[in-house]
């Protein structure tokens, strides 16, 4: 009974000093973010890689999500005769839910689990040791370009996935169900308000900066060589995709 | 909370005014202590580092001989004790005294610590490069030159990963020498070096004595290095120094513990109740 009680207690702890230190070193790099210098160089190095190669990977989700939710609202709409508001479906679905969080995933996956091990490998290797001895802090140099490439471009990769899985919802409607193009384009901007493309921005801006701290936290707190950074990879992409998940809700409930 | 301030340049001592064979403390240890959990690693160290010293303290794999070092430059902090760095007490230094107080450092690490994603002479300007307001080719220029100082010539633009064991130690001491530095901290220059490699370091390190004026502390347990590099020789054994002096009174030490150490004995008090040690040469005698 007592070992229960002790495992339960001990994993509550655990969990808890964990969040407390994932959140000191938000608001950390947070601080640190708006301390000059800045270093330009670094975060443009930084968006390139998380932004710019994660495009195709972002253009492919978004297509084949916008795709297959024509398909199957197509068939769940056509048993009340609503086939014509697959447009209106795609956009919102696209804009408000898939956009950010499955850029988010993919991004998490890409992304994360790069800073992680990257990271990682440095402090196993003690080059963030060695970025002390140099009288640089490393969570600015290392964790601020990361965590403002990754808010910058969240947006940006949305805002590509929404309208790549728009076309692709049409695509599929018009050319393989046969849909009258003016209808579903009439469809697709009647009913989308531009509330519904902010609220999937400001999503996409909160998950970049989860998939940057998780990625680096646990990439700072690697321990035990080869093997340390490969869990603290996984560990990464794994906390960091629970975490838009949980966070998808609360924004979505809290713009309800 | 009140946090120490650093001295003005004009109250603590330049380090390239630091003459060999001066009085002058440039590093004092009193009664440092730290733990890791329920591993009492450092019991009471005292060491006395003078301007100018090429200090080595040696001892035993796991005896705490990093951990003295990375409490000397803040990357571990002390339970207890003090440290004082050309004057300065560090023990609640906050994150910019800190900062100030490195630029007097620099550190060669045991596995190099070059940064894999800059090239050599990234590497070596690198502290030119966040606190100075040079140019990169400006910077290039004196990375180059550091790197000379270190016996390595058109190296500057390969990366890190192109480079074998040896180089990479020579980057990392050019890298550490950049901001021209008071103090240097090796931990264990010479580990994993072929000897020839080895001595090049040794060499190089006596060459930066030498010519930087640089007071200095390695922790080794290369006896060969340390008879080389070392003006006076400490040993860590149990947490605590329990000798200290030059070279040549080592080597006549009195101490059994000393001795056993220095000459390399598989039996004696160090390893007296160390069942593996024992029964390894049990065996190999049979």
């Amino acid at each position: 009974m007592f070992v229960i009680l002790n495992f339960i207690g001990l994993s509550v702890l655990k969990f808890l000093e964990e969040s407390g230190r994932v959140m000191v070193l938000f608001f950390r790099t947070l601080s640190l973010t708006f301390r000059p210098p800045f270093d330009l160089r670094s975060l443009l190095s930084q968006i390139e890689r998380v932004g710019v190669n994660s495009i195709p990977v972002i253009l492919i989700t978004g297509a084949f999500t916008g795709m297959v939710l024509a398909l199957q609202s197509y068939t769940g709409f056509k048993r009340f005769n609503a086939e014509a508001f697959v447009g209106t479906v795609v956009a919102l679905s696209m804009t408000r839910e898939l956009g950010p969080v499955l850029s988010g995933l993919m991004v998490s996956g890409r992304v994360g689990s790069a800073m992680a091990a990257e990271l990682g490998t440095m402090q196993v290797t003690e080059q963030i040791d060695a970025l002390y001895t140099l009288a640089t802090n490393p969570i600015k140099y290392l964790i601020v370009p990361r965590f403002l490439a990754s808010l910058i471009i969240m947006p940006v990769l949305t805002v590509f996935a929404d309208a790549v899985g728009i076309l692709g919802g049409y695509a599929v409607s018009v050319y393989l169900l046969g849909s009258n193009p003016t209808i579903y384009l009439r469809r697709t901007y009647d009913y989308l308000d531009l509330e519904d493309i902010y609220i999937g921005l400001l999503k996409a801006c909160v998950f970049g900066m989860i998939i940057a701290i998780i990625g680096c936290y646990e990439g700072f707190n690697t321990q035990g060589g080869a093997e340390g950074v490969g869990k603290a990879t996984t560990r990464a992409v794994v906390l960091s995709s629970l975490l838009i998940l949980i966070a998808n809700y609360v924004i979505t409930a809290l713009f309800f | 909370m009140i946090f120490k301030r650093m001295k003005t340049d004009d109250e603590s001592m330049n380090g390239k005014q630091c003459q060999r064979g001066s009085d002058k403390t440039m590093i004092l240890v009193k009664d440092l202590y730290k733990s890791f959990g329920g591993n009492h690693v450092l019991r009471g160290l005292n060491l006395e580092v003078k301007c100018g010293e090429s200090m080595v303290v040696i001892g035993g794999s796991g005896t705490g001989k990093s951990v003295l070092i990375k409490c000397v430059i803040g990357l571990l902090h002390h339970d207890r004790g003090e440290v004082y760095v050309d004057g300065q007490e560090i023990s609640s230094l906050d994150e910019e005294g800190w900062n100030e107080l490195r630029k007097k450092f620099g550190m060669l690490f045991q596995r190099d610590a070059l940064f894999d994603s800059l090239s050599v002479w990234e590497n070596v300007g690198f502290a030119l490069r966040r606190h100075t307001k040079l140019s990169d080719a400006k910077i290039k220029e004196l990375a180059v030159e550091k790197l000379k100082l270190v016996g390595m010539q058109n190296v500057e633009n390969l990366m890190p990963a192109e480079l074998s064991g040896g180089m990479r130690k020579r980057v990392s001491l050019a890298r550490a020498i950049a901001m021209e530095p008071a103090i240097l901290l090796y931990d264990e220059p010479t580990t994993g070096l072929d000897p020839i490699m080895a001595n090049v370091i040794n060499d190089l390190i006596v060459t930066m004595r030498e010519k930087l004026e640089v007071s200095s502390i390695a922790i080794t347990h290369d006896m060969n290095s340390a008879y080389r590099i070392g003006d006076r020789i400490a040993m860590l054994y149990k947490g605590e120094i329990i000798e200290v002096g030059t070279p040549d009174e080592f080597k006549a030490s009195p101490n059994p513990i000393v001795q056993q150490f220095i000459r390399g004995d598989v039996e004696g008090p160090i390893t007296q109740g160390a069942d593996f040690h024992l029964k390894l040469s049990q065996s190999a005698r049979r």
